[in-house]
């Protein structure tokens, strides 16, 4: 089992970011590695069990089922079911943290998945800095 | 019930945090309203259970107990005990999780009690505002504020007037004569430190004598000091003027009120490391890390014999062993130092009787033997200890403070399958990652209380030879420092 984490800070109150990544379908909308995305069967975006079918920017496509999601703990949890990323077992958090001191969040974006040994550090380093660190990018550029 | 939470980021990475707020006993040195903590009980402050009793400088009492607590998670719970307040049943946790984003430290931290009906609001704003809020303050005042504009070097000063105990030729104590020295600025990478407490170690010794070529007269010896950085030269990024620093490395030098040298070789102290501790334990200290740790991974219930058990090396590598959980036998000369052996963590003694060491130590393992042999003494001592192994037993060779240990037939190892080392602390500490790797895990055990040092002998520098007698009749316990004049005076 491998981990990948990344943490960040966003300069805006963590309701108000949660607003932003809450909804299981927007990643578009935020996130510069996704061009589009959308629910399959028409279930509702956060309905437990839904999974979202999305396309990267550089063409590949990945589903992802939602496992878990708290508007209380400002979280979100999925499992990747099929991507070209060659990795199995991957389960994914979301999460904010308000921090008191001043109106920010501290976001959280973690993953455990498996893949073959030797491209473990090459994965790591994609999946922290090309996927989470670049969506933290974003919603810095966006809330300061 | 009550709940309060409150949360800042710190400029600093998780591990420089970690190090200060993992230490329950240790709030007095960073939150501003706690007046002085000390542990019930004898406890260790790393211990579960463990009570800190404390007064606020408002004057109430607290007493709070430790109930959990994870280096992994970077977590600490607590409750209070009793207390002048009127905080009833109240439990709080403290965290820290990484920011990758920048290597800084986001901090929780959060309670829950009870309050006199009335009071939950005047209480909550207090554990909100004046202890956690504060203790954030405080925490980023420890640490220092603004890590980003670099305060400007002061111009490096010209060559500065120290003393150094010298030797002109290589001989016994009585050559080691006081000589005034001029020690020069930094040049690149280098560091220029007006020393506090100097390290006595037996390769000071070897040196004087000329038993190892690291020190060519004239020249002082010495390979280990404390003090505190006054000057810095271009291209150093980890140290800063006014900074307490030690070292313990070649080249020697190390008998002097100032010295300059390279900067890699050069260690910032924790906070909770004293000059004292440091000039006394941080070669000790280094080498029994490498000798458990590098040159033999000490296992786990392995009888491991250890020579001069109270002595500087031998009293670490005591506590050190017996905490790695080994049976841990002293082999030594005294009553008084089998005393100190076993305060140490051994679990039994060998003193000088009828029966030989390899005899005594079969008697005590039944036959069995050590399955590691930590030997400094040397000549005296090298053919009973392989006598005294375990069959595929490791002999560790690491000095040879009763003379040379002379030729030894290697073909006689295979009655055992013996193995041999004879490790060099230069080896094991020639580049700043290595000294990093070892420095790091001795301050985490010193930090934890595993290892104490003590300071059994203190000499004014001037008094160098003084000190070199006592080591080398045998008469120390513990670690031997000196203390130069200037820090003498000070209080140091």
């Amino acid at each position: 089992m491998t981990d990948a984490y990344a943490s960040s800070v966003i300069g805006a109150p963590a309701d108000r970011v949660w607003q932003r990544i809450r909804d299981f379908n927007g990643l578009p909308s935020w996130h510069p590695a996704i061009a589009e995305s959308r629910i399959e069967s028409g279930a509702p975006a956060d309905q437990i069990g839904c999974v979202r079918a999305f396309r990267l920017r550089d063409d590949g496509v990945i589903r992802e089922k939602l496992l878990g999601l708290s508007d209380y703990d400002f979280s979100v949890t999925y499992s990747i079911l099929e991507s070209p990323m060659g990795v199995t077992n991957y389960v994914a958090t979301l999460k904010l943290t308000p921090i008191t001191d001043g109106d920010r969040s501290f976001a959280e974006w973690s993953a455990e998945f498996d893949c073959p040994p030797e491209r473990e550090a090459e994965l790591v380093a994609q999946i922290g800095d090309g996927v989470f660190q670049a969506g933290f990018d974003a919603l810095k550029r966006e809330f300061g | 019930m009550v709940r309060v939470r409150r949360s800042t980021v710190l400029d600093a990475p998780i591990d420089a945090v970690w190090r200060i707020l993992r230490d329950f006993n240790g709030h007095d040195r960073w939150h501003p309203a706690v007046d002085r903590s000390t542990l019930d009980g004898g406890r260790r402050t790393d211990q579960i259970g463990a009570v800190r009793n404390f007064a606020l400088t408002s004057g109430e009492r607290v007493r709070e107990v430790l109930l959990a607590r994870s280096d992994r998670e970077h977590r600490l719970c607590y409750a209070i005990v009793d207390s002048d307040l009127a905080l009833q049943d109240y439990v709080a946790e403290l965290s820290l999780k990484p920011v990758t984003d920048g290597d800084r430290t986001f901090w929780s931290w959060k309670s829950r009690f009870r309050a006199p009906p009335g009071k939950e609001g005047a209480l909550a704003r207090l554990v909100a505002e004046g202890v956690y809020e504060a203790g954030f303050e405080g925490l980023r005042n420890l640490l220092g504020r603004s890590p980003e504009p670099e305060p400007p070097r002061p111009a490096v000063t010209g060559t500065i007037a120290g003393e150094a105990m010298i030797i002109d030729r290589h001989g016994g104590p009585e050559e080691l004569h006081p000589a005034s020295i001029e020690v020069p600025p930094p040049g690149p990478g280098q560091v220029r430190i007006r020393q506090t407490a100097i390290g006595v170690n037996f390769i000071d010794v070897y040196c004087r004598i000329g038993h190892f070529d690291l020190l060519t007269p004239p020249g002082a010896p010495g390979m280990e000091a404390a003090g505190v950085v006054i000057d810095v030269g271009t291209d150093v990024r980890h140290l800063t003027v006014g900074q307490r620093v030690a070292y313990a490395c070649p080249p020697v030098g190390a008998y002097a009120t100032v010295r300059t040298l390279a900067a890699a070789l050069v260690v910032p102290l924790p906070d909770g490391i004293d000059d004292k501790t440091a000039a006394a334990g941080l070669l000790k200290g280094m080498t029994a890390e490498f000798l458990l740790h590098r040159v033999h991974l000490l296992k786990r219930g392995e009888i491991a014999l250890i020579h001069a058990p109270a002595g500087g090396v031998g009293r670490l590598l005591c506590q050190w062993a017996a905490h790695l959980g080994g049976r841990v036998i002293g082999a030594t000369t005294s009553e008084a130092k089998a005393r100190v052996a076993r305060a140490a963590g051994a679990w039994d003694v060998i003193l000088p009787a009828e029966l030989s060491l390899e005899e005594q130590v079969m008697a005590l393992t039944r036959g069995h033997g050590a399955d590691v042999i930590f030997d400094a003494v040397g000549r005296d001592t090298f053919g009973h200890s392989v006598a005294a192994l375990a069959t595929c037993g490791h002999l560790v060779s690491f000095g040879q403070a009763s003379g040379d240990i002379g030729l030894y037939d290697i073909g006689s190892l295979a009655s055992k399958s013996a193995t041999i080392s004879r490790p060099n602390f230069a080896h094991y500490t020639d580049t700043p990652e290595k000294v990093a790797a070892i420095t790091g895990h001795l301050f985490d055990v010193l930090d934890r209380r595993i290892l104490d040092v003590e300071i059994g002998q203190r000499f004014a520098l001037r008094d160098a030879a003084a000190a070199h007698r006592a080591l080398e009749g045998r008469r120390t316990i513990g670690s031997t420092i000196l203390i130069p004049e200037a820090a003498a005076g000070g209080g140091g």
